[in-house]
């Protein structure tokens, strides 16, 4: 399918994460036209909020307009294409080019549209009443969906709903945003987002959040002196088994488990903060009420095609590798609390976070370095005529009974790695979105 | 105790530059839990992340201590788990070791208390330049601004308070395993 990805024998070509011209050609076959998340509702939560994002290379602005509505706008003005916002948060009404002046609203009381040229010095005078100001507003996004608190993105508006797109891996970013309680949503992001500079491919990133156990022994010295929330050793409370649960056809994948229809006993998650303990406890009691028998799943970290990755549990953060060339990412993360969660308990959730992840996350410092030096030792010409090896589990996957797409390979494998890069793979060689995206129930319906 | 003020704030001052010089020697020669030994036991140890604002919005300039994310927001049971971590060797961020360089300067002693003479706690104001190589090429430099709080304690002083303020808002440094 793709010379480099050999999927089918788990082998994948060092050159896609060195390569300058694959990287170039992902920006326009993945980054153009995939659903990327862009932000969350709580960063940008009174009319005016707007926040800077990215998308692929490119700088946005999402903004939440007087209105209510969400936006995301190319963050470049249309005369000469000087960023029209530098600030990292603020709240305007306008975005004003430093360049030449030419100004954009984001108020629907100025402009029909938000996004629209407004002010342009000289129009009359230089310009002689004659540019087309309804023609060259900020760029829009083809598509946004606004999903749980959760801001995603598209630039190409023929582009599948994002609910087809995210598929049955639906319900592991539910666990991850919706409340401890089992209700829906209700999960919040912490002020303040993470971001940092790394020298490795951003899909060294994916890749290991889709679901990596095997790299654990990597972690082996936060393990040795614990870190985890109810004290001895171990970053985090114990968990139950975990499966790798992959998308096959959409390219999503976690570690989680499989859906279960009741819940099981209470194991303490917070010992060492006993307000804290106490509390996760009660709601407890709330999920087993709130959630009967449905169905519901629990997932630990998970990535969605391309480049967000998430932790459901603990920690719970949301994670952007955003490209920065063949061999640097800068990653972006967001931490997760429920809104409505008491201080103590949001206190203790964030310190925990910050000893866990990020540049001073005592977990993730050991993945970085590994991810840092595979790709430095990957650029070589020698080193670039070898492949990686995906080969765990291969031709071990079977279905998930409950969860229609899905197929797990047991705690370790790399069956997540291969789904991921077979998803690449088709991205990278289909031009249309002809046959990209499996036949859902969804689509079927509209057909009708 | 001297009785001429402009005497007591440089005896003051010195004993405090010392103290940095100490601990600067400390941390660059890998004496992490020594290092541990100058901090309090409820030490407050916090570095929030700088954002990019629009002039006159300076309040939204730097997360919040106690709310919002931040590169550090902890005391010393977790900078004691990081010296651990250190000294496991297999953490492999600082598995060879790097090699750091802790210049400490522009130190002011903004506040005596209860007064310059007899000290028993001073709140102080610094800049640091954190130079790091790792392994053959990969270097940073962070610099940035210290506001700390010593207290005396026995003989000596310790850090009850440190404020780094890392004049970056993307960190442009793969991870921060050092400490400031």
């Amino acid at each position: 399918m793709h010379p480099l990805v050999d999927a089918e024998n788990g082998t994948i070509s060092r050159e896609i994460f060195v390569n300058p011209d694959i990287y170039a050609e992902e920006q326009e076959r993945i980054f153009a036209r995939s659903w990327l998340f862009v932000g969350h509702e709580s960063l940008i939560a009174k009319p005016g909020d707007y926040i800077t994002s990215r998308m692929g290379e490119e700088s946005v602005v999402v903004t939440r307009g007087r209105q209510g509505g969400v936006h995301v706008l190319l963050n470049s003005c249309m005369h000469r294409g000087m960023k029209v916002c530098r600030y990292d948060q603020g709240n305007t009404r306008l975005f004003t080019c430093p360049y030449h002046g030419w100004s954009y609203g984001i108020d629907g009381k100025l402009v029909e549209r938000p996004g629209q040229l407004v002010g342009v010095p000289g129009f009359e005078q230089h310009y002689h009443g004659e540019l087309d100001r309804t023609a060259w507003g900020l760029r829009h996004v083809g598509r946004i969906a606004l999903y749980k608190g959760t801001i995603w993105a598209n630039w190409d508006a023929d582009a599948p709903d994002f609910l087809d797109w995210l598929g049955g891996m639906r319900a592991f970013l539910d666990f991850a945003l919706d409340h401890r309680d089992g209700s829906e949503g209700s999960s919040e992001a912490i002020g303040g987002i993470q971001k940092w500079r790394l020298n490795t491919n951003w899909k060294i990133v994916a890749e290991n959040f889709i679901g990596d156990l095997y790299h654990d022994i990597s972690h082996r010295s936060v393990d040795l002196v614990g870190i985890g929330p109810s004290g001895g050793k171990g970053r985090r409370d114990a968990q139950r088994p975990r499966m790798q649960i992959g998308f096959p056809g959409l390219g999503h994948g976690g570690l989680g488990e499989t859906p279960h229809n009741s819940e099981p006993d209470y194991a303490p998650a917070w010992a060492l903060y006993p307000e804290v303990e106490a509390y996760y406890r009660e709601l407890h009691e709330k999920r087993v009420r709130n959630l009967g028998d449905r169905p519901r799943v629990t997932m630990s970290v998970g990535t969605i095609f391309p480049n967000m990755s998430f932790h459901g549990r603990q920690p719970r953060t949301i994670l952007m590798a955003h490209p920065c060339g063949p061999t640097q990412t800068e990653m972006w993360r967001i931490y997760l609390v429920d809104a409505d969660a008491p201080e103590a308990v949001k206190d203790a959730a964030r310190h925990y976070y910050l000893r866990y992840s990020g540049p001073a996350g005592m977990t993730e410092q050991d993945d970085m370095e590994n991810w840092t030096y595979a790709t430095e030792a990957s650029k070589g010409v020698i080193a670039r005529r070898l492949h990686y090896n995906y080969q765990m589990g291969l031709g071990h996957a079977r279905p998930v009974p409950g969860l229609p797409g899905a197929v797990q390979n047991g705690p370790m494998a790399e069956e997540n790695q291969r789904i991921f890069y077979n998803r690449w793979a088709q991205f990278m060689t289909q031009a249309g979105w002809d046959g990209l995206m499996p036949t859902t129930a969804r689509a079927l319906e509209d057909a009708d | 105790m001297p009785t001429d003020p402009t005497l007591a704030a440089l005896l003051l001052e010195h004993e405090i530059r010392q103290f940095y010089f100490v601990e600067a020697d400390l941390l660059d020669e890998r004496r992490f839990a020594e290092w541990l030994d100058l901090l309090t036991d409820d030490v407050r140890y916090f570095a929030p992340i700088a954002r990019n604002i629009r002039r006159g919005e300076e309040a939204s300039e730097l997360t919040r201590e106690g709310f919002d994310a931040a590169w550090f927001d902890e005391g010393k049971v977790t900078l004691r788990q990081r010296v651990e971590q250190l000294a496991t060797g297999i953490h492999w961020a600082e598995e060879p070791q790097s090699r750091t360089s802790h210049l400490v300067t522009n130190i002011r002693v903004l506040e005596a208390l209860p007064e310059v003479a007899a000290a028993v706690e001073v709140r102080v104001r610094s800049r640091f330049l954190v130079y790091r190589n790792r392994l053959a090429d990969e270097t940073d430099i962070l610099v940035g601004k210290r506001s700390d709080t010593l207290v005396r304690v026995d003989a000596g002083w310790k850090l009850a308070r440190r404020e780094i303020q890392l004049d970056q808002s993307v960190l442009l440094a793969k991870n921060l395993t050092l400490f400031f």
